[in-house]
């Protein structure tokens, strides 16, 4: 019952998607605003259909109904109930309907806040959003990707889901991520509208800025929540590897960041229209292409990992994206010329402009770097890749680059800067800057990595800026209206949330690049085998190895793995001294390996790292060379004597466990000393914080005042003009 | 200098540099990119070079001495298989059939893997998890 | 057979939400709301911007004489705006929101 009426969800809501297409486009082009209104209802229909859709799915993880393909593949009875929540879009097919589901809700809204404006622009957005509903839906429905496929003989347990989604940050980064690339078809959506009916002034992004931000936000919480997985639960000590699919999310959100800035000129001055309109083309293109990569096996097409068949249409439709939208630009190139030109190099729209190109180089050469595979064989014929060194070699200049502009900008005004302003803005965070940079090599070993050195000083200089600018502004405040520190602090900031917002979200990205630079250019990291016993040296820590640790259903993450084998380790610097306990854990293997007893020790086996998290350092260790050798024979014996006994499979594994901790052997651990690398989330946050700050909306009643305020001035100068 | 020429001359200044740039990113990729080849390519190719092989591993074939792993990767479609040799960080899905990234060279008659190299695709459709890159 | 029954179900269910406003007749709208809309958020903006200048020129980074002159301007502008929108006339009470 479930799967029927979550199929017939979809069903009707392909059509759905068609009819408000059809009827948008109709509407806009009869003038028939009935219609335009019946499109609008169409997509609310669709927003609740897929709702209906989703909850048809989760419930048939929740209650592991396994006659269901991707509740077998992706869940089983022991997997813990969030896991089970979450699992729904750990395959493609539910991830395609988390997709298209977020992106129905969020049309949803934005067709409710603009029901009564933009009323030529609006019938065409509805139309593209349509469109790319029905673009993702007719996947689910005509090309095979279907969430509600049953199986004729369904198993006894399912797979469970893949142990290394257990985590937390990995299960909530999916729907962040699409969050982000949903977000932005909506300012997409509207500037083909504003394209089409040639309203090509700043009211479309106006309507649709907060959408951006929201957007830009989601996308880049998502990213970092990935580099969090990416620290705390694989093997390997770092947050960003700068794989396809890293990449292949941080591309949209650069370009997210350019076209955040450069609609500022545009609302300001009239400028970039081109440029904008471009921009949110490649913005969109950018966030399906990120949608795309990472399940079509297309870059991995060089290691050819499986590429599925959704290759082709995911292709096609991007192709008809690009061409349509260019073809669109094109066309209209004469309402989108500038009302006015770049006065002088130094102003804030020159420098936008300048932060525009930057992020925009980082994307192109993430980009280029990301794809070389197929640029490469297209050129030479053999397929070449580049790895992290290429990566780190070309954005490092670049980031730092774009850190420097960051504090410059805010202290520039629009159309032209005066040399007092300069002097006035500039003075106190040079020096700041270079005071910290003396610092640094006098007291620091830290000009052994110069780009580091580089980072510390403009990050200085950016944190410089925005204090000084949060500190004039609240003094010009009290002037204004003689309030108090913190009363004029929270009104500057309540009154220009945009502005503040901004400058916090720049003090963000800065404290997250120092968290970068400091945990690159100055980590310690020790590969090393021990038996118990035994000591070794990381940075100025001292750790001994003391006792291997078994347990049976006890794993500290609640993943839900049934044997978990660890360590003990014990860390010593001067009078500091704790226990850290890195274990794996180990799932039975699905596939009947390994033998009764055996497959328990057989299936995936993960590393549960241990980090103490610290403001100065972290420090990270994991077991990265397990070692079951001694248990091979036991499990063997198990395997013969106790096969058919399932009763007793439990009390024999437990027997192997407790082996394996009164008969240790070498173990192969990691250790990592990384300097200020909680910089980096505690960055992330501040800078959510920031976009909160700027997306939160004025109250009315303020406004009203200050219209009616103003206009009263206005009024008066009118009367005696 | 009047406005127009002003523009003029920013433009050609802009466009040299983004040449520059291009010219330097492409200079960059190419010195630095390593070739892809399955494992009957490696056996076949020059030996000394440094390549990036991919492929399965064979089942069974996984085997620890010290710090070192050793296993024999094949051709995806295919069975001419490769041994390597490998020190460093085994990614977690790492075992048999699995299939797997490793950067090395020919030394000897075994493939050497660099360190930390080692990649291994998940089985279901999502990423690739890295095993260990040296930041 | 659940299928088919769901399916007519919300076929029906969307039908029903969908063409609703298609029966009802027409309503007539104040053709200038578009404009209108346009200039009140226009003038918003402009409010917005002629504070910001404000708070540059106080912080110190407009110096008095372009302060003057963005100010000037800005109002002109936002002037401009007030008038065009006081010649579409009084806003209809039903299209108020």
């Amino acid at each position: 019952m479930t799967g029927a009426v979550g199929s017939a969800c979809l069903v009707i809501g392909l059509l759905t998607a068609i009819y408000a297409t059809i009827a948008a486009v109709v509407g806009a082009v009869t003038g028939r605003r009935e219609l335009v209104t019946s499109a609008r209802r169409a997509v609310y229909c669709l927003a609740g259909l897929l709702t209906i859709a989703m909850v048809m799915l989760e419930s048939a993880y929740l209650r592991s109904d396994f006659s269901y393909k991707l509740v077998a593949q992706n869940s089983s009875t022991d997997t813990p109930t969030f896991y089970k929540f979450t699992a729904m879009w750990s395959s493609q097919e539910g991830s395609l309907l988390l997709w298209v589901f977020l992106l129905s809700v969020y049309s949803s809204v934005v067709l409710l806040l603009t029901r009564r404006r933009l009323r030529e622009i609006v019938p065409w957005a509805t139309a593209v959003l349509g469109a790319v509903a029905t673009f993702f839906l007719s996947l689910m429905v005509i090309f095979g990707q279907e969430p509600f496929a049953r199986l004729a003989s369904p198993p006894a347990q399912g797979n469970g889901l893949e142990p290394l989604l257990r985590h937390p940050a990995m299960m909530i980064h999916p729907p962040m991520l699409y969050s982000g690339y949903v977000g932005f078809s909506i300012p997409f959506a509207f500037a083909i509208g504003a394209l089409i009916v040639r309203r090509t002034d700043a009211d479309w992004i106006r309507s649709t800025r907060r959408f951006a931000l929201i957007a830009w936000t989601f996308l880049g919480t998502g990213i970092l929540l990935g580099a969090l997985w990416s620290y705390s639960e694989l093997g390997w000590g770092g947050y960003w590897g700068w794989d396809a699919v890293e990449n292949a999310a941080l591309i949209p959100w650069l370009l997210g960041t350019a076209f955040l800035h450069s609609v500022m000129v545009q609302e300001k001055r009239g400028m970039l229209k081109r440029w904008n309109a471009s921009l949110i083309v490649a913005t969109f293109t950018a966030a399906l292409l990120g949608t795309f990569l990472v399940r079509s096996g297309v870059l991995s097409s060089i290691h050819a990992f499986g590429a599925s068949t959704l290759g082709v249409p995911f292709l096609v439709f991007i192709g008809v994206v690009v061409c349509a939208s260019v073809a669109l630009i094109v066309s209209r190139l004469d309402s989108l010329r500038s009302e006015a030109r770049l006065d002088s190099l130094l102003s804030r729209e020159a420098f936008f402009l300048l932060n525009n190109l930057v992020l925009i180089a980082l994307a192109v050469v993430i980009f280029w770097g990301t794809f070389f595979p197929i640029i490469s064989e297209a050129v030479t014929g053999t397929k070449e890749s580049v790895g992290p060194p290429f990566f780190d070699r070309v954005t490092v200049p670049l980031a730092l680059v774009l850190v420097g502009l960051s504090g410059i900008g805010p202290l520039l005004t629009w159309r032209r800067v005066t040399a007092g302003t300069l002097r006035r803005g500039f003075l106190l965070p040079l020096a700041v800057a270079g005071v910290t940079l003396t610092v640094l090599l006098v007291f620091s070993d830290a000009s052994r990595s110069l780009p580091s050195l580089a980072m510390f000083t403009l990050i200085a200089f950016v944190l410089a800026v925005v204090t000084q600018e949060v500190a004039r502004g609240t003094s010009a405040r009290r002037m204004i209206a003689g309030e108090s520190w913190p009363g004029a602090f929270a009104s500057l900031v309540t009154r220009n949330r945009r502005r503040y917002g901004g400058y916090l979200v720049h003090a963000g990205i800065s404290v997250l690049f120092l968290g970068v630079a400091a945990s690159s250019a100055f980590h310690t990291q020790r590969d090393v085998r021990l038996m118990p016993g035994q000591s070794t040296k990381v940075g100025a820590y001292t750790v001994t190895y003391r006792r291997p640790t078994g347990g049976i259903r006890n794993d500290r993450a609640g993943t839900g793995a049934p044997i978990s084998l660890g360590a003990v380790l014990d860390f010593r610097k001067g009078n500091q001294h704790w226990t850290m306990r890195p274990s794996r854990n180990y799932y039975a293997a699905t596939d009947g390996s390994g033998g009764a007893i055996g497959r328990f020790f057989s299936g995936e086996s993960l590393s549960e790292i241990d980090v103490r998290w610290g403001l100065t350092r972290d420090v990270w260790t994991a077991i990265t060379q397990p070692n079951l050798s001694k248990l091979s024979g036991p499990i063997r014996i198990a395997n013969a004597k106790f096969g058919n006994a399932p009763a007793a499979q439990g009390l024999i594994v437990a027997a192997l466990v407790a082996r394996y901790v009164n008969y240790p052997v070498p173990i192969g651990f990691r250790m990592i000393v990384s300097p200020m690398i909680a910089w980096i989330w505690i960055g992330g946050a501040v800078v959510m914080l920031g976009a909160l700050t700027a997306l939160w909306p004025s109250p009315e009643a303020r406004r009203r005042r200050a219209t009616s305020l103003a206009s009263a001035r206005l009024g008066r100068e009118l009367s005696r003009a | 200098m009047d406005p127009a020429r002003k523009r003029k001359v920013r433009l050609v200044v802009a466009l040299s540099a983004a040449v520059l740039l291009a010219g330097a990113l492409v200079w960059t990729s190419f010195g630095e990119a390593t070739q892809a080849k399955s494992p009957s390519q490696v056996l076949r190719a020059m030996p000394g070079r440094s390549y990036q092989v991919t492929g399965k591993v064979v089942p069974g074939s996984i085997s620890r001495s010290g710090g070192l792993l050793h296993f024999r990767v094949r051709d995806r479609n295919g069975s001419a298989s490769l041994p390597v040799v490998y020190t460093g960080v085994v990614p977690d899905p790492f075992r048999d059939g699995r299939e797997v990234i490793v950067t090395g060279r020919m030394r000897g008659g075994s493939f050497v893997g660099e360190r930390d190299s080692l990649v291994t695709k998940c089985p279901s459709k999502f990423q690739s998890q890295p095993g260990g890159k040296t930041l | 057979m659940d299928y088919a029954l769901a399916l007519v179900v919300f076929a029906l269910a969307v039908a029903f939400i969908v063409l609703g406003p298609l029966r009802r007749p027409a309503q007539v709208e104040d053709p200038d709301a578009t404009r209108r809309q346009a200039l009140e958020a226009a003038k918003e903006a402009k409010y917005r911007e002629i504070r910001d200048a404000e708070l540059d020129h106080r912080m110190g980074k407009l110096s008095d004489d372009d302060f003057r002159t963005t100010d000037g301007e800005l109002r002109a502008q936002a002037i401009e705006i007030l008038r065009e929108l006081d010649r579409l006339g009084p806003e209809e009470a039903a299209d108020r929101r």
